[in-house]
C-alpha cells in the first residue's frame, strides 16, 4: 500500500527548506570545511526532496512535477516543521540576513537527523516500495549528518565559556519546536501508528550527546507549533520569496 | 520511477554468451564524470541491461540522492549506444540502494593509482554501532595514495563531491580524498 501523498510531502518539504537554509552558509562558511560540509548536506537534502516530490507527484497523478511543488506552492500549502524553516539565529531577528549563530545550525541539525535516523530506519521497511527505497538511500546520508552535527555540538558544548553560552542557547530556543515532531497528526500516526517508539528512541540519543556535550535540555513549554499544518513562522515567507522568485518571473525556463 | 528487480553487489563483465554482452562491453567506456578512471559498472552505478519491447533498457542507480552527475551518467550512457547505432532507455532505479560496497576489487585498486583512498567495507563496521559505523577516523586507518603511510589525519568529512571525505597524510603532508562508507 502506497503512503499518503501529504505524508510525502510533509517529507519532501522538510528536506527542501532545511536543504536551502543550509544552502545560506555555501561561501559564507566560518571555515572552508564546514562551507563545504554544509552544501553537501544541502545536495543530499534537496536531493531527497527532489525524488519525493516525483514520487507525491507519481501518487497524486494530478500534473504536479518536482518543479510546481518545490517552486510554485505558497506559504500555507507547505508542510514542514516550523524548526526547518526559522533562521540561523536565536535572536528574534526580522529575516534570515541577521548575523548567523553556527551553534543554531549546528543544534538544529543535531536534533532533525536523530529525529530522522530513526524515520528513515522505519521507512526502509514501509509497504510503499518506493519510499522504502528513497529511505534506503536517505538513512545512509542522514548518518553523515548527524556525526557531523554531533561532532560540533559536543565540540561546542564542551568547548570554550562562549561556544558553551552559544550551544546552551541554541538548545534553548530550538528544543521546543521538537514539540511538533510528536504532535497528533492524523496524517504521520497512519504511518508511525503509536509514535512513542520513535519518541524514546530520539530523546535517548538527544540525552547521551547532550550529557557528552555538558548542555542542560530546557523544560518543555505549553506552545506547540504548527508548520506541518501549513501554519508557518514569519520566516517562511522570506525564505520562499528567495527560493521561488526566479522560477516563478520564468516559467517554464530551461537551462 | 518504476520499480525493477535488480542485483545486489559489485558486477563483473558479464560472459561472451551473455546475450547483452556486447553492451556491456560498449558501456565499459562510460566513466564517472568525477573519477574518470572508473567505469560505471566497476563503480556499482551501472546495474542491468535488459531487452526491452521497444529496444535496450539499461538500468542504473544514484550514488547519493542529491548526486548532480546523475543526469550527464544517463546522457553518456545514451550517446555512447546511439554512437553504436543502439536506441536505449536509461532508467533510474533507487533499490537496492547503492554502496560503495558495490564498487569492484580491480575498481578500488585504479581509485587508489589515481589518489583516491577506497572506502572501508561496511561490513567491516558492522561489529560497530551505526554511530561508529561511519566514523572511519576513530577506528580504522586510511592509508595515504601517495605515500602508503597509516599516519594520516581527517581534514573534513565532506570534500569535493558527495561521496568523498578530505584526509592528510602526516608522513609525506599530501592532502587527498577518502572515498567514504555508503
Amino acid at each position: 500500500m502506497n503512503a499518503s501523498s501529504e505524508f510525502v510531502l510533509h517529507l519532501a518539504d522538510n528536506a527542501l527548506i532545511l536543504g536551502q537554509r543550509n544552502a545560506e552558509w555555501c561561501g559564507h562558511g566560518p571555515i572552508l570545511e564546514e562551507d563545504l560540509a554544509l552544501a553537501n548536506n544541502s545536495l543530499d537534502l534537496i536531493g531527497q526532496a527532489r525524488l519525493l516530490y516525483q514520487h507525491v507527484a507519481q501518487l497524486r497523478n494530478n500534473g504536479s512535477t518536482e518543479d510546481s511543488l518545490a517552486y510554485f506552492r505558497d506559504q500555507q500549502d507547505f508542510l514542514n516543521f516550523t524548526l526547518l524553516e526559522l533562521p540561523h539565529t536565536t535572536a528574534l531577528a526580522p529575516s534570515a540576513r541577521a548575523e548567523r549563530d553556527y551553534a543554531v545550525t549546528i543544534t538544529r541539525n543535531f536534533l532533525f537527523s536523530a529525529y530522522m535516523l530513526q524515520v528513515w530506519e522505519q521507512l526502509q521497511h514501509h509497504a510503499d516500495a518506493q519510499l522504502a527505497a528513497i529511505a534506503a538511500k536517505s538513512l545512509k546520508e542522514v548518518r553523515y549528518h548527524f556525526q557531523h552535527a554531533v561532532d560540533w555540538l559536543v565540540r561546542f558544548g564542551d568547548g570554550t565559556d562562549e561556544s558553551h553560552a552559544k550551544a546552551q542557547a541554541a538548545v534553548h530556543f530550538l528544543m521546543p519546536y521538537t514539540q511538533e515532531f510528536w504532535s497528533e497528526w492524523p496524517v504521520s500516526q497512519a504511518i508511525f501508528g503509536d509514535v512513542n517508539t520513535l519518541r524514546t528512541a530520539w530523546h535517548d540519543l538527544v540525552h547521551q550527546v547532550m550529557a557528552q556535550a555538558g548542555l542542560q535540555l530546557p523544560t518543555a513549554v505549553a506552545y506547540i507549533t504548527q508548520g506541518h499544518l501549513g501554519v508557518h513562522s514569519e520566516h517562511m515567507s522570506y525564505l520562499l520569496a528567495e527560493m521561488q522568485s526566479l522560477a516563478r518571473q520564468h516559467p517554464g525556463a530551461t537551462w | 520511477m518504476y520499480l525493477h528487480t535488480l542485483p545486489d553487489g559489485p558486477l563483473a563483465l558479464p560472459a561472451k554468451d551473455d546475450a547483452h554482452h556486447a553492451v556491456w562491453q560498449l558501456l565499459e567506456s562510460v566513466t564517472d564524470p568525477e573519477i574518470p578512471v572508473l567505469s560505471l559498472r566497476e563503480i556499482g552505478v551501472l546495474r542491468a541491461v535488459r531487452a526491452g519491447s521497444d529496444g535496450l533498457q539499461v538500468f542504473i542507480t544514484p550514488t547519493y540522492n542529491g548526486c548532480p552527475a546523475m543526469e550527464q551518467m544517463q546522457d553518456d550512457v545514451r550517446q555512447c549506444l546511439k554512437a553504436a547505432g543502439l536506441q536505449a532507455e536509461v532508467i533510474t532505479c533507487l533499490s537496492p540502494a547503492w554502496s560503495s560496497d558495490w564498487m569492484t576489487t580491480e575498481a578500488q585498486a585504479k581509485l587508489l593509482a589515481y589518489g583516491i583512498a577506497p572506502p572501508h567495507s561496511r561490513s567491516s563496521h558492522s561489529e560497530h554501532s551505526r554511530v561508529q559505523w561511519m566514523k572511519p577516523s576513530s577506528l580504522l586507518k586510511v592509508a595515504c595514495p601517495q605515500c602508503g603511510s597509516d599516519n594520516t589525519t581527517e581534514t573534513s568529512y565532506f570534500g569535493s563531491t558527495a561521496c568523498k571525505a578530505m584526509y592528510t597524510c602526516l608522513a609525506c603532508m599530501e592532502p587527498f580524498d577518502y572515498f567514504k562508507p555508503y
